[in-house]
């Protein structure tokens, strides 16, 4: 590769990882910021997500506590949420870190995010309702990164009360 | 059945008039009465799920869990057997099994390292004999009179079991013929752990105990699938008790017309439901049994349950963690010898399920909106339940009834000696 050419190609990722960590505060925003119906748009077609606890996780664990082959089911839980579901109002706010990212091929990256979710209730109750990590495979090849699989491992296997949003 | 005192020890609660039809709300907030649940109950004639089989199965292999608030250790024996105990060291009480699981020669306490065989007996305390001759137990000491405290313990359908009380019958005529019968149905094959979390919630354990049993809400309360028009082919149902009225399935059955094409059409592998739902492959299944029933789920005294829902195999069990605090947990399941593909049909219909199940999540806040509700009411204020009669008894061809929800009362008032 010559000097001129890894330079653009250094810059491309610069870029690319730009996009990406936008990607991420728009994704946990849309969640916080009642926009959930976006959530879906996240992902590719066939993008895969879930959220399983660490002990799961590690002990490879098929089923968690949410999961979503493909964006229809994605769809599905946000249709779900808004029509059929009874819940205490409430809301989220996520903390992200600085996303670690990884190049593994000219079109993808790997990812971990570490993450804290509050959740405040409608009576002012407001705590600690969620801690884990992102483990991210995405896809860059179109015009804004898209997730091909979100694991969301969770510090807890307890779940308070309910989990209704995604994370 | 009465084992205990027939007139509780709280001499100031009275049962109202109406039998298992009301139920005062202030069993769920009197902590006399759960202090005396803690023992007549937990402590008493009942079985409670301890573990699963397949959590222990080599020796030396430990799993931690509760009955009631009491902490219990399983282990697996170097003989194979399945022992039980209270966690609780004989000297100062610490727990012995820290860890939630785990392998061990025996179990040795952390403060003072005395320690125990895996089931339970004293066989080794530091400096007994002192050091140098000097400090040391009195020369009277004897190991036998210090042991973990023992459960009895019954491995049925792959399930752990565990009891305080010599009186408890075995699992299966505990359960009854009409439960045992559907427990070896759908948990007599090896099994499979395929995922488990829990949720906690913010009420009386009983409330879940009625939850888990409550036909009635199920359409009312959760709406998911009128919401996506999921045309049930299985509305034919009803409620099958056990004798004693304390155990109870709710099933669903493939209506029988749809059974009849089904079968004729041989080969049938995979049913699917028309919907509206975006991804209908979420509610892909297949007939796993040929009694015609696609729904079930069991709840058997006081705190356990067995869901076969399509081809969701679950376990749940709630533990108290106090008065007004209940854990659920979670197993969910498959056999040992499905293919890839029932596994993903399984993991995929697991979303209607647990704490963020698209069906059944509004049961981590309905209870606990009856307990806010319920507060500040006057000692005889009570839960008003006639849908469907007054009796504890089967009902053939409806679950628009709480007939099963009597039948735990029924049980929890001969347990507790409420029966006025």
């Amino acid at each position: 590769m010559s000097a001129e050419l890894s330079a653009v190609v250094e810059r491309d990722e610069a870029v690319l990882r730009i996009l990406i960590e936008d990607m991420f505060s728009d994704y946990v925003h849309s969640i916080d910021d009642d926009r959930v119906e976006a959530w879906p748009e996240y992902f590719i077609d066939n993008g895969f997500y879930q959220v399983i606890s660490q002990e799961g996780y590690e002990a490879g664990h098929a089923i968690g506590v949410m999961h979503c082959d493909g964006k229809g089911m994605m769809q599905d839980r946000v249709k779900a949420m808004r029509q059929a579901n009874i819940f205490e109002p409430h809301r989220y706010t996520h903390v992200i870190e600085r996303p670690r990212l990884h190049r593994t091929s000219s079109d993808t990256f790997s990812a971990r995010t570490n993450f804290i979710v509050t959740r405040t209730m409608q009576n002012g109750d407001m705590e600690t309702f969620a801690s884990g990590k992102y483990l991210d495979s995405l896809d860059v090849s179109g015009k804004t990164p898209k997730f091909r699989r979100r694991i969301v491992v969770l510090d807890s296997r307890r779940i308070d009360i309910l989990l209704v949003f995604p994370l | 059945m009465t084992e205990t005192a027939a007139t509780p020890s709280n001499g100031s609660f009275r049962w109202p008039e109406g039998g298992v039809t009301r139920v005062p709300y202030r069993l769920y907030t009197d902590p006399d009465i759960y202090a005396q649940e803690q023992e007549k109950i937990f402590r008493g004639p009942i079985w409670s799920l301890l573990c699963l089989e397949i959590d222990i199965p080599n020796p030396g292999d430990f799993k931690t869990t509760f009955v009631g608030e009491i902490p219990v250790v399983v282990t697996r024996g170097e003989n194979g057997d399945v022992n039980a105990m209270v966690n609780r060291c004989a000297h100062k009480g610490a727990l012995v099994c820290l860890k939630e699981r785990g392998n061990r020669e025996n179990l040795t306490c952390v403060y003072h390292s005395w320690s125990y065989t895996l089931d339970g007996r004293l066989n080794g305390v530091a400096f007994r004999n002192g050091i140098k001759g000097k400090g040391g137990m009195p020369k009277d000491f004897d190991p036998k009179k210090h042991r973990m405290e023992p459960l009895r313990v019954e491995v049925y359908c792959g399930m752990v079991l565990g009891t305080f009380s010599a009186e408890t019958r075995p699992a299966a005529a505990y359960f009854g013929t009409v439960m045992d019968h559907h427990l070896q149905r759908n948990l007599s094959r090896p099994l499979k752990l395929l995922g488990s979390h829990s949720q906690m919630m913010k009420h009386n354990w009983k409330l879940y105990a009625e939850n888990v049993r409550d036909s009635y809400h199920a359409t009312l309360l959760h709406t998911f699938y009128t919401t996506f028009k999921v045309n049930r082919l299985d509305m034919d149902g009803g409620i099958a008790l056990s004798d004693d009225g304390r155990h109870s399935i709710s099933y669903a059955k493939r209506a029988t017309l749809q059974e009849s094409e089904e079968y004729a059409a041989a080969n049938v592998h995979s049913a699917q439901y028309d919907s509206q739902l975006a991804a209908p492959e979420m509610l892909e299944t297949w007939p796993e049994f040929e009694d015609g029933i696609t729904h079930s789920i069991q709840a058997l005294f006081p705190t356990l349950a067995v869901q076969l829902t399509l081809n969701s195999l679950a376990v749940r069990y709630f533990v108290p963690r106090g008065i007004d605090r209940t854990e659920l947990f979670w197993l969910y399941l498959g056999y040992e010898d499905d293919d890839e593909e029932k596994t993903r049909m399984r993991t995929n219909q697991a979303n209607l399920t647990g704490a963020g199940g698209l069906v059944s999540l509004e049961d981590g806040c309905i209870n606990e909106f009856v307990e806010r509700g319920t507060r500040g009411s006057s000692d005889d204020a009570a839960e008003f339940l006639e849908m469907g009669g007054l009796d504890v008894a089967p009902s053939e061809g409806s679950r628009a009834t709480e007939t099963a929800i009597r039948g735990f009362w029924k049980g929890y008032r001969e347990i507790m000696g409420f029966e006025t």
